[in-house]
């Protein structure tokens, strides 16, 4: 079976509300530790005063730093994404000038602390590259690079002092997790957005139910067929047969290519039950593949009434319920 | 509840008012089958539209009842199952085999007739 089926918990909405709990904690944790915080710096005081920086005053320098060097950066981010043999499917321009906003953004979201915009940004980003059939794992692999190039360029500029090093980076790798894991968690919450549009979408165009003469139904079926569409085909199916008072019905599966076992003993039921509200069944345009896994679980042909193609079914439906198509010319 | 029998010209007609204790489903059974034969009837017509619930039992009690009718030499017709009823009997394996089926009255009716023409 083709279809994919969500989970029924979305790790994404989960991961989110994780996010927007943590503050909170945060807060609540520190006021709990104040008091021995309070004793820890009174201890300190006067040994060490390089502590003075706040982290809000690194990232600040960390900031001005990756402003600085932005073309340097953006362009080693972009090699290392070609080394990578990432964006495979996006051409070089294309990966240049997502990768200037991608960096704009991320420097941004590292000053301001503010991921909304980082967010609204990777979900348009998505918006864009998903149907051009970018990966999960290339979104959240370009972003671990620009960690890991930022992370180079501040290794470098730090090397001498070993201790300021490991402040900024203090400062810095919780932002950068905090970016990378929102720029995933919008990539995957735009991908399950589509899938679920996808689904309604298929849901709400794949069971018609047409009436062609009096008594006479069509139920045309297109595309995959899942345990889901099958049961919601055999309701609407059966529903119609009572309100158009239908004595034959023509199901025709021409457009779908194959069915696994349990869609086809499904089909089979549908059959069955059809028949219980007193319409024949007439079944047409089996694939080669459909009438295989019918053969294989055994169906009592005596039952399934099976015409090569839709034409031929609707002849037969017709010969059914007694009318018979005739040429003006032989009437004369 | 018994279910009354009713008769129509060549053909009786047993409508189930409501679920049925399997005691009701057999004194069913053993009255249409008096009766077929009694009113020298060609034609039953057994009407579960108001069932709502088809269990094994009732299910092949009706079964037997179109196969005994059979052999007491007429035709008999099961009408008016809902189809919620009609896809859970087939997922139980209760699909009534060898027994007419029809929307409703009418065209079990209609079915009856155009058999009896046949045979005529």
């Amino acid at each position: 079976m083709v279809f994919v089926g969500l989970p029924q918990g979305d790790p994404g909405v989960l991961l989110v509300q994780v996010e927007a709990v943590r503050p909170k904690e945060n807060r609540f944790m520190s006021k709990r530790e104040n008091a021995s915080r309070d004793l820890e710096a009174r201890s300190n005081l006067g040994g060490e005063m390089g502590r003075s920086e706040a982290p809000s005053e690194l990232l600040r320098e960390l900031v001005a730093h990756l402003r600085q060097n932005r073309t340097l950066l953006r362009e080693e981010w972009v090699v290392r994404i070609t080394e990578t043999r990432l964006l495979t499917a996006m051409t070089k321009e294309e990966i240049f000038a997502e990768a200037t906003s991608v960096y704009d953004s991320y420097v941004e979201a590292l000053e301001t602390e503010a991921f909304e915009a980082l967010q609204a940004y990777a979900r348009n980003l998505s918006e864009r590259i998903i149907p051009r059939g970018v990966e999960t794992h290339e979104v959240v692999g370009i972003v671990l690079l620009l960690r890991d190039v930022l992370a180079r360029s501040l290794f470098a500029k730090y090397q001498t002092d070993v201790k300021k090093l490991n402040r900024i980076l203090d400062a810095y790798e919780p932002a950068a997790n905090r970016i990378a894991n929102t720029v995933a968690v919008g990539f995957v919450q735009e991908r399950e957005r589509v899938i679920r549009q996808q689904q309604e979408a298929i849901r709400e165009l794949s069971t018609p139910v047409l009436q062609v003469r009096e008594r006479l139904l069509i139920l045309p079926i297109i595309g995959v067929i899942d345990p889901q569409r099958a049961r919601q085909l055999t309701e609407q199916l059966l529903r119609g047969i009572r309100t158009n008072r239908a004595k034959v019905v023509v199901i025709d599966i021409t457009g779908v290519a194959a069915m696994d076992v349990t869609v086809a003993n499904h089909l089979v039921q549908t059959v069955e039950a059809s028949r219980l509200l007193g319409a024949t069944v007439i079944v047409t345009g089996l694939s080669p593949e459909i009438a295989q896994t019918l053969v294989t679980i055994g169906v009592d042909l005596g039952k399934m009434n099976t015409v090569g193609d839709l034409q031929g079914g609707i002849e037969q439906a017709e010969r059914l319920l007694g009318y018979k198509v005739v040429t003006l010319a032989e009437t004369r | 509840m018994e279910v009354p029998i009713l008769k129509q010209g060549e053909v009786l007609i047993a409508t189930f008012q409501a679920a049925l204790s399997d005691a009701d489903l057999e004194h069913l059974r053993r009255g249409l089958v008096q009766q077929v034969v009694k009113f020298r009837s060609r034609g039953v017509i057994v009407d579960v539209t108001a069932m709502d619930v088809m269990d094994s039992f009732a299910s092949r009690t009706l079964r037997e009842i179109a196969h005994m009718i059979r052999l007491r030499g007429a035709e008999t017709v099961i009408v008016g199952i809902q189809p919620e009823v009609a896809f859970a009997m087939v997922q139980l394996g209760l699909t009534l085999e060898d027994v007419a089926t029809a929307l409703d009255l009418e065209e079990g009716l209609a079915y009856l007739i155009e058999k009896f023409k046949n045979i005529d």
